[in-house]
C-alpha cells in the first residue's frame, strides 16, 4: 500500500483539480465550429466554388462571428479577474498557446467580417449601405475572392490546431499531453462545421458534398483518436491512466456513449446510407455531429483536469 | 546570479504545521487556502510501515511550466534567486497556471488573482529567512543559495540523501527532501 494524504484542501484545486467548468469547453467548441466553418468556407471561396452554388458559405461568416462571440463570451465569463482581460493584449508571450490564442481571435474576426462582405446579409444591407459598395468591389475581382478565401483557410486552420495546442501543452496533465490533441480538435471542428452547414444549405448538391465532406471528417476523427489513445498508452504511466480515464474510467461511459457511439458512429453510418440514397437525410444526424463535438470537449476538459503525475507516482 | 532552495529534512520533520501556520500568518493567506501543506506519504502495512512526513509548496521551478504559459505575462522568474512571482495587477484569473503545475501549488485568491508560496521574498530580499523556515521548531527546514558552494544547502545535498517531488514531470523542482 502506498499512500499520500496532504493537510491542503484548496478551493478549484483539491481533492482532485477542476478549475474549468462549463466556460472552456464550451469555448473550445464555439472555437473549433468556427475553425472548421472558416476552413470550409475558404476552401469553397478559394476554389471557386461560391459560383456554383447557392453557396451556404455566404451565412457561415455571420454565424462564425455569432457562434465564435458566444465562445468568447463564455470564456471571458471564466476569467477569476474579468476586469484584467485586456492584460493579454498588452503582451505576447511565444511560449503561452493562451497569447497565441489571444492574438488569432484578434485575426479571425476581420477575417470573418472580409468574408461576410462577399455577400452582405440582407439586414446589414439597408442599414449600412456603404458595406454594399465594398462587397461589388470585392465581387468583381476574383483575386480578391480568391484572398479572402486562403486567409479563412489559413486562419480557421490556426484557431482549430490552437484550441488543441492550448491544452496539449499543459505537461502537467497528461492525458492533454499530446499534440494529436490538435489535430483530433481540428477534425472535430471540420465534421461540426460540415454537419451545421449541411443541415442549414439549401442547394441538395451542396448538402450532399458537405453529408460526404462529413462522413470523411468522422472517418478521420476515428483514425485520430486511435493515434491519441496509442501514443498515450504507450507513454509513462500517468500518461496510460490518463488514457485510461476515458477508456475504462469514470469518464468511459460518456465518451464511449456521446463521443464515439452517437457523436461518430451511427451518424457515420446513417450519413453513408442517405449519401447512398437508402435513407432520407434528416438533422438529426447533423445535430448527433455537433453534440458529440461539444461533448468531446467536455469530456477530454474534465478528465485532463483529472488526471495527473502523482497518482502514477504513487503506482496506481 | 543566486538560486534560492529549500531543503528540508523529512527524517527530522514531524508534521507539526508551524510552517503552515506561519506561512498563513506572514502572508495573510485567504481563510481555506493555503500556500503550504503537510504531506504524509506512506509505503506498507503495519507494523512494516515506511512513513516519509514533509512540509510542501511552490518548488520553485528551475523549468516553471505556469511561466511559460501565463499569457499576460503575470507568471514570472524573479531576478533574485529563480524565485517563481506573480504579478497580482497583471493576472486575468484565466487558470492556465494552475493547470500546469504538476504540483497543484497555485490557487485562486478570492480577489481573481492566481496566487502561491513567494519563498517570502520580500523577506529574504531583507536578511530574513522565509516565515516557514525561521519558525520550524525541528530545525528540519534550511533555505538557502545554491549557486553558493559553501551554502547550508548546497552543503546539505552534497552530504545527504535527497528526492524531489515528481522530477518526472520535468520542471526541475529546487525545493529537496533530505532522506
Amino acid at each position: 500500500m502506498h499512500e499520500l494524504d496532504i493537510t491542503r484542501n484548496n478551493h478549484l484545486v483539491d481533492p482532485s483539480l477542476h478549475i474549468w467548468g462549463w466556460q472552456v469547453p464550451v469555448y473550445l467548441f464555439f472555437g473549433g465550429l468556427v475553425a472548421g466553418m472558416m476552413i470550409i468556407s475558404g476552401y469553397f471561396l478559394w476554389k471557386g466554388k461560391h459560383k456554383e452554388y447557392n453557396c451556404a458559405c455566404f451565412n457561415m461568416p455571420l454565424i462564425g462571428i455569432i457562434a465564435l462571440s458566444i465562445g468568447m463570451f463564455a470564456l471571458f465569463l471564466d476569467l477569476e479577474y474579468k476586469v484584467h482581460v485586456w492584460r493579454m493584449y498588452a503582451t505576447f508571450r511565444i511560449t503561452s498557446p493562451m497569447s497565441w490564442g489571444s492574438w488569432i481571435l484578434i485575426l479571425v474576426y476581420p477575417a470573418l467580417f472580409a468574408n461576410m462582405l462577399i455577400k452582405v446579409p440582407g439586414f446589414l444591407k439597408t442599414k449600412i449601405p456603404f458595406l454594399e459598395k465594398i462587397s461589388e468591389k470585392i465581387r468583381n475581382n476574383d483575386a480578391h475572392i480568391k484572398r479572402i478565401g486562403i486567409i479563412n483557410l489559413i486562419l480557421g486552420f490556426m484557431l482549430g490546431v490552437y484550441t488543441g495546442i492550448l491544452l496539449s501543452a499543459f505537461g502537467a496533465r497528461p492525458l492533454w499531453n499530446s499534440s494529436v490533441l490538435s489535430l483530433l480538435f481540428v477534425t472535430s471542428g471540420l465534421s461540426s462545421a460540415a454537419a451545421f452547414v449541411h443541415m442549414i444549405a439549401k442547394d441538395k448538391d451542396e448538402s450532399r458534398l458537405l453529408a460526404k465532406a462529413d462522413n470523411s471528417f468522422l472517418t478521420i476523427e476515428i483514425v485520430i483518436l486511435l493515434f491519441f489513445f496509442i501514443g498515450l498508452l504507450t507513454s509513462s504511466q500517468a500518461h496510460i491512466n490518463g488514457a485510461k480515464l476515458l477508456l475504462i474510467g469514470p469518464f468511459a461511459p460518456v465518451f464511449w456513449v456521446f463521443v464515439i457511439g452517437t457523436g461518430i458512429i451511427i451518424p457515420l453510418i446513417m450519413q453513408s446510407l442517405a449519401v447512398r440514397g437508402k435513407i432520407n437525410h434528416s438533422p438529426v444526424m447533423p445535430i448527433l455531429v455537433i453534440m458529440g463535438g461539444l461533448i468531446l470537449r467536455f469530456v477530454i476538459v474534465y478528465a485532463g483536469q483529472y488526471s495527473n503525475w502523482t497518482a502514477a507516482a504513487l503506482g496506481k | 546570479m543566486a538560486r534560492f532552495a529549500m531543503v528540508i529534512d523529512t527524517k527530522k520533520c514531524v508534521g507539526c504545521m508551524d510552517c503552515v501556520v506561519a506561512c498563513k500568518t506572514e502572508n495573510q493567506t485567504p481563510e481555506g487556502l493555503n500556500r503550504d501543506w503537510i504531506a504524509y506519504e506512506s509505503i506498507g502495512k503495519l507494523p512494516d510501515i515506511q512513513m516519509e512526513i514533509r512540509s510542501e509548496r511552490c518548488n520553485h521551478c528551475d523549468n516553471p511550466p505556469c511561466v511559460d504559459c501565463c499569457p499576460c505575462g503575470a507568471s514570472h522568474v524573479h531576478e533574485l534567486g529563480g524565485v517563481v512571482l506573480v504579478y497580482q495587477n497583471k493576472c486575468s484569473g484565466c487558470k492556465a497556471c494552475i493547470a500546469a503545475c504538476p504540483y497543484n501549488a497555485r490557487f485562486i485568491n478570492p480577489e481573481g488573482y492566481a496566487d502561491k508560496c513567494t519563498f517570502c521574498i520580500h523577506r529574504v530580499e531583507t536578511g530574513l529567512l522565509p516565515a516557514c523556515v525561521s519558525v520550524c521548531p525541528a530545525h528540519c527546514m534550511y533555505f538557502g543559495d545554491l549557486e553558493n558552494p559553501e551554502s547550508e544547502v548546497s552543503r546539505l545535498l552534497l552530504s545527504r540523501k535527497y528526492h524531489s517531488l515528481l522530477p518526472e514531470a520535468g520542471t526541475k523542482p529546487q525545493i529537496f527532501y533530505l532522506v
